[in-house]
């Protein structure tokens, strides 16, 4: 049948399996919008700024492991998806973004809402496409979807020129695409996965770091039921808490610049170090020269480019996460003696390890006068339904949910890992209410990042998305202000916010409820009100306004140079 | 160490570009690059001059093999490949130095294709080696203006690309 560009689109991206899709419309797509307002198959959330929308894509995509799509107009509508792209791309989050462009003939004429988005984005893309005849459509849109979920998954920018969305073509749809030049390794090399596990099994230090990669892969059962079989530590990064239950024995937490103090310890003393879809990050590492000093170190990933490119690596794994790691388990069901061996030579190491957790645990000094955010934290943990999902900006308020929520099931924590995108919080916990009607869906926001995409309170509430947003406001931009505290000689330049804003009736404008605590005793009760309230709800906690996140290896220091109280 | 890679690529828009803004953007040098397209005309054959140690060398590899586009990369530094390039050379040809240039070109199998009473327009082929040693021939004698291709390589025998 023939149809226009526009409906070849929508076509393809229903049956791609998408039912979601957030966007914004504008001149160049507005052929788009005229299909979809009698497409029914599709859900189309119009956010209130074209970077929420790609961050709700984002979070949509996190939280369901499927391909986040997001659509936007040419020129600024485009621009302003970038930051939304580049946050998805430095967390290897699958993502399709539609961006509408002007017509062919006027490319590079300067035309009108014109920008070369694809030039623009190409840094922070995994791969892109200028669509510039309507019969390419449909085998694009294919390719872009392949490109994005396989492999180490990634943004993928379709720019879609107004003319072609009005061409007219016959439709169909490819069943399977072969790229000659795209062939992600699946299968890692058995004999390295064999050599791996006589590694691993040799160690009396060993300890398995967990990136994001396990999440993505999804493999954290297969993850779990390796570590648990070996009795092996287990610390995850940023990006891979979830991955493996924080709340097991053997879970060492977060590791790196705020992670735990024994995360770091058993980081400097292990002998062999297992990553496990993790990329050796510097907030991670520490100083460098000093990382692991003592440990072989074995890295299973599905991106080659990953391993050895800041840390040497003894023994590359390139291969599927879940794989590998299914094929490791199984290496060790069929060796129950090695096993039993390996878990009676590591014993004085987890006596070591229970050593240092015993001295540092991660914890906080209680106050009376006022609430302390980690509190808060604990709080919603407990009052918090066991499938809660919980998305954050970037700052303080992240590292205190990291290092106090105990998280235990993947896709559980959206969070801006590496490009570290303030504003994100919000718009992520919308894509996964979206996702997810029924689930509870957490937005734990400082005062300075919700104000970064605020306006999505009225999407909140026109979608009947009712998500809760969670401010812990010390009416500070906290994290920088504790480097200023730390480092720079307690100068607080730019980094106090001055006024003070009435979240209570800035929900209520949007027609949301607020609530807010400014004591401990009102914590819990907050919580518990805000969490009943059926709809869009911001609860404002007036925390301590100076506490600092701690542990904190300081910037360029080794991991066991870290600073435990200051 | 200087390597000489030899990139096959889809031929479609925007390649040479990813190629470079992957070099560019992650701090790596391009010191030479040619591009054309090859005996199948869906590929392109970008030959590019890069330097830097064993394990910039193994990134550059890696991010290359990673860009979507990219079909193979052939890195010639182990010798397993022929190089050649190309320059095209004007320098002043007058009364005294006019034969001294022409027996320059002479030895080195070297053209001359453009005469003027005052200069000569030479063209050179050759191994890199080759390229700089006539060039440090003719310097002296009043080089006003070189273009040089860069090289191009192709696997010796069997090896390299199979397509």
């Amino acid at each position: 049948m023939k149809m226009n560009g526009a409906r070849i689109l929508l076509e393809c991206l229903k049956l791609e399996g998408v039912d979601t899709v957030f966007g914004y419309p504008g001149g160049t797509v507005i052929n788009i919008y005229d299909e979809l307002f009698s497409f029914k198959e599709i859900r189309h959330i119009l956010p209130r700024h074209e970077q929420a929308g790609t961050h709700a894509a984002d979070g949509f995509a996190r939280a369901t492991g499927r391909v986040g799509v997001a659509i936007a107009t040419s020129g600024p509508g485009a621009t302003n998806t970038v930051t939304g792209i580049a946050t998805a791309y430095m967390d290897s989050i699958p993502m399709v973004i539609i961006t509408g462009q002007v017509p062919t003939p006027l490319i590079g004429n300067d035309a009108f809402q014109e920008v070369d988005i694809i030039g623009i984005t190409r840094p922070c893309t995994k791969h892109s496409f200028l669509v510039r005849d309507v019969k390419e459509l449909a085998t694009i849109i294919k390719k872009a979807f392949y490109i994005a979920r396989t492999g180490r998954p990634g943004p993928v920018l379709v720019d879609l020129p107004k003319d072609v969305q009005i061409a007219q073509t016959e439709f169909s749809y490819p069943e399977s695409i072969e790229l000659r030049s795209y062939k992600p390794t699946v299968e890692g090399h058995p004999k390295q996965v064999e050599r791996a596990m006589t590694m691993l099994l040799g160690a009396k230090k060993p300890v398995v770091y967990v990136g994001g990669g396990a999440i993505l892969a999804e493999a954290a059962g297969e993850l779990t039921q390796l570590c648990d079989l070996l009795g092996v530590p287990v610390t995850t990064t940023l990006m891979g808490l979830g991955a493996y239950p924080e709340d097991r024995p053997n879970a060492l937490r977060m590791l790196g610049m705020h992670g735990s103090y024994y995360a770091n310890m058993a980081m400097t003393y292990t002998d062999v170090l297992v990553a496990v879809g993790a990329r050796f990050d510097d907030r991670v590492t520490g100083k460098l020269s000093t990382f692991a000093p003592h440990a072989k170190i074995i890295h299973i990933d599905v991106d080659p480019t990953s391993i050895k490119k800041n840390v040497r690596v003894d023994l590359p794994i390139v291969g599927d996460v879940k794989d590998v790691l299914a094929r490791m388990v199984k290496e060790a069901q069929a060796h129950p003696e090695k096993v039993a061996l390996f878990t009676s030579a590591i014993e004085p190491w987890l006596a070591e390890i229970a050593g240092w957790k015993a001295k540092h645990p991660l914890t906080y000094k209680h106050a009376a006068e006022t609430i302390k955010p980690q509190y808060v934290i604990e709080k919603l943990r407990e009052l918090s339904a066991p499938d809660a999902i919980i998305s954050t900006d970037v700052g303080q308020h992240q590292m205190w949910t990291a290092q106090f929520f105990t998280f235990t099931k993947p896709r559980t924590l959206l969070t801006s890992g590496g490009l570290g995108t303030m504003g994100y919080g919000l718009p992520a916990a919308m894509g996964a209410q979206a996702a997810f009607p029924q689930r509870q869906v957490i937005a734990i926001c400082g005062d300075g990042g919700i104000q970064m995409n605020i306006q999505e309170m009225a999407t909140l509430v026109q979608n009947r998305l009712p998500v809760k947003i969670v401010i812990l406001n010390n009416n500070f931009l906290g994290m920088v202000r504790q480097w200023q505290e730390l480092f720079f000689d307690k100068r607080y330049s730019q980094t106090c916010m001055e006024l003070p804003i009435d979240y209570i009736k800035l929900a209520d404008a949007y027609g949301a409820k607020g609530f807010r605590a400014t004591t401990t005793e009102e914590v819990a009760e907050v919580i518990t009100q805000g969490f009943a309230h059926d709809g869009p709800v911001i609860m404002e906690f007036m925390i301590a306004r100076e506490e600092k996140v701690l542990p904190m290896v300081p910037a360029g220091a080794s991991l066991n140079e870290m600073v435990l109280n200051a | 160490m200087k390597h000489t890679i030899s990139v096959l690529v889809e031929n479609e828009f925007g390649v040479l570009a990813r190629v470079s803004s992957l070099f560019s953007g992650r701090g790596f040098n391009i010191d030479s690059l040619s591009v054309a397209p090859t005996n199948d005309e869906t590929i392109s054959r970008i030959t590019l001059e890069t330097r830097g140690d064993e394990q910039i060398l193994e990134q550059i590899n890696k991010q290359l093999n990673k860009l979507i586009d990219v079909i193979k990369v052939i890195d010639f530094t182990d010798g397993s490949g022929v190089e050649r390039e190309m320059a095209l050379v004007k320098v002043t040809a007058e009364d005294e130095s006019r034969a001294e240039v022409l027996r320059i070109v002479d030895i080195f199998r070297a053209k001359i294709i453009d005469v003027t009473p005052r200069s000569y327009t030479i063209e050179a082929t050759g191994s890199p080696v080759k390229i700089n040693a006539i060039l440090e021939l003719l310097r002296p004698l009043g080089l006003k203006e070189l273009v040089r291709t860069g090289p191009v390589a192709i696997g010796r025998g069997s090896k390299g690309w199979k397509g």
